[in-house]
């Protein structure tokens, strides 16, 4: 008992962190999904079908962006082609997190799958990391009370009341997602390797994102930075998936 | 009420799930060599890191796409100093808002 003692503490206080970073995140969530609401609205989308789509596609920059295809008069499959690209990112968060949600229950991975957002990736990924184990209330804290509940509840309030409300990037909120999620990188760094990674990540981003488009340059960041980073020898010691 | 968009929604989900769950519910994750696992493990800040560059790097002021520094980059340096500083990214966060709101009120960003 004595000996469970230490790591009970290490898990609440790991726990207080990724609650305490969740809520900057979830008041960043909430106040995009007024906006995506607003947008939903104006574009003609019942509440329905703006909730649905948060419920559903559950994915930020493809809902703002399938707003515009809308309107736009897009035919439904080059929508969901684009959906596809745009959302191609999510393959490298699953596969990172698969190492350490192996353990989990193949029914309760599939829910995890449909849940996984840039926020939940950073929040969980983060709190694994610090723990060096998994905690799968931990990931439920990221993926619901961060994110997906504060979406859904600020996309009805944004298509129901939307008018009312002013933009966010008055108040500066526009800076919390990416802020967040610079923040959060900081927390993954533990040796040589991953500041490679990271700085390469977020150059080879920009360059490829000025290049090419902002979507493209996130996951050859994602994708490149690593291979970056596995060039360094590695030096100092780091929490990794259990083994 | 108009319902037409929910089976959009409903194929929008179809076509971003597999992305999303094939990783996690593939069988044998823990038999992959260890270069690959600790390829997995640098995921991690390098995608964040590259959504925060292109964020306030490529993506200016409404959305126009092209190279910018402003006071949302130095907005976010400042919240990855206090993160890293003080242990709380809810305070780099708060600073980071502040910073860019006040910025956006004088008129200098």
């Amino acid at each position: 008992m004595r000996q469970d003692l230490p790591a009970l503490t290490q898990l609440q206080q790991s726990r207080r962190r990724l609650i305490v970073d969740g809520i900057g995140i979830g008041l960043s969530a909430a106040a995009f999904g007024l906006v995506y609401g607003l947008a939903a609205q104006r574009a003609g989308l019942s509440p329905i079908e703006a909730v649905a789509m948060s419920v559903i596609v559950f994915a930020g920059a493809a809902q703002f962006a399938a707003i515009g295809y809308i309107l736009g008069g897009l035919a439904w499959p080059v929508i969901l082609v684009l959906t596809a690209l745009l959302n191609a990112r999510h393959l490298l968060y699953s596969a990172a997190l698969a190492p350490w949600l192996r353990d989990v229950p193949p029914p309760r991975r599939a829910v995890m799958g449909h849940l996984l957002t840039d926020e939940a990736f950073a929040l969980s990924i983060a709190h694994f990391t610090r723990l060096g184990r998994t905690d799968e209330r931990g990931y439920w804290i990221a993926a619901v009370g961060a994110t997906f509940i504060p979406w859904n509840l600020a996309t009805l309030a944004g298509v129901l009341i939307g008018s009312e409300i002013p933009s966010p990037e008055r108040f500066g909120l526009d800076i919390v997602f990416p802020a967040a999620m610079v923040g959060l990188a900081a927390g993954l760094i533990t040796g040589r390797r991953e500041i490679v990674a990271a700085i390469a990540g977020a150059v080879l981003g920009v360059g490829v994102g000025l290049l090419v488009a902002p979507s493209v340059g996130i996951v050859a960041g994602g994708v490149l930075g690593p291979a970056v980073g596995l060039a360094v020898p590695e030096r100092a010691a780091r929490n990794e998936p259990p083994g | 009420m108009s319902t037409e968009f929910v089976v959009l929604a409903v194929l929008m989900g179809a076509v971003t799930y597999p992305s999303r769950a094939l990783p996690l519910l593939a069988p044998g994750i823990e038999r992959l060599p260890a270069p690959v696992l600790t390829y997995l493990r640098l995921v991690g800040p390098a995608v964040l890191a590259a959504i925060g560059a292109v964020n306030v790097l490529v993506v200016g002021p409404g959305g126009r796409i092209g190279f910018h520094v402003g006071i949302e980059a130095a907005a976010v340096v400042a919240c990855l100093v206090l993160t890293l500083w003080r242990g709380s990214l809810l305070l780099g966060l708060a600073v980071a808002v502040v910073a860019v709101a006040v910025a956006r009120a004088l008129g200098v960003a």
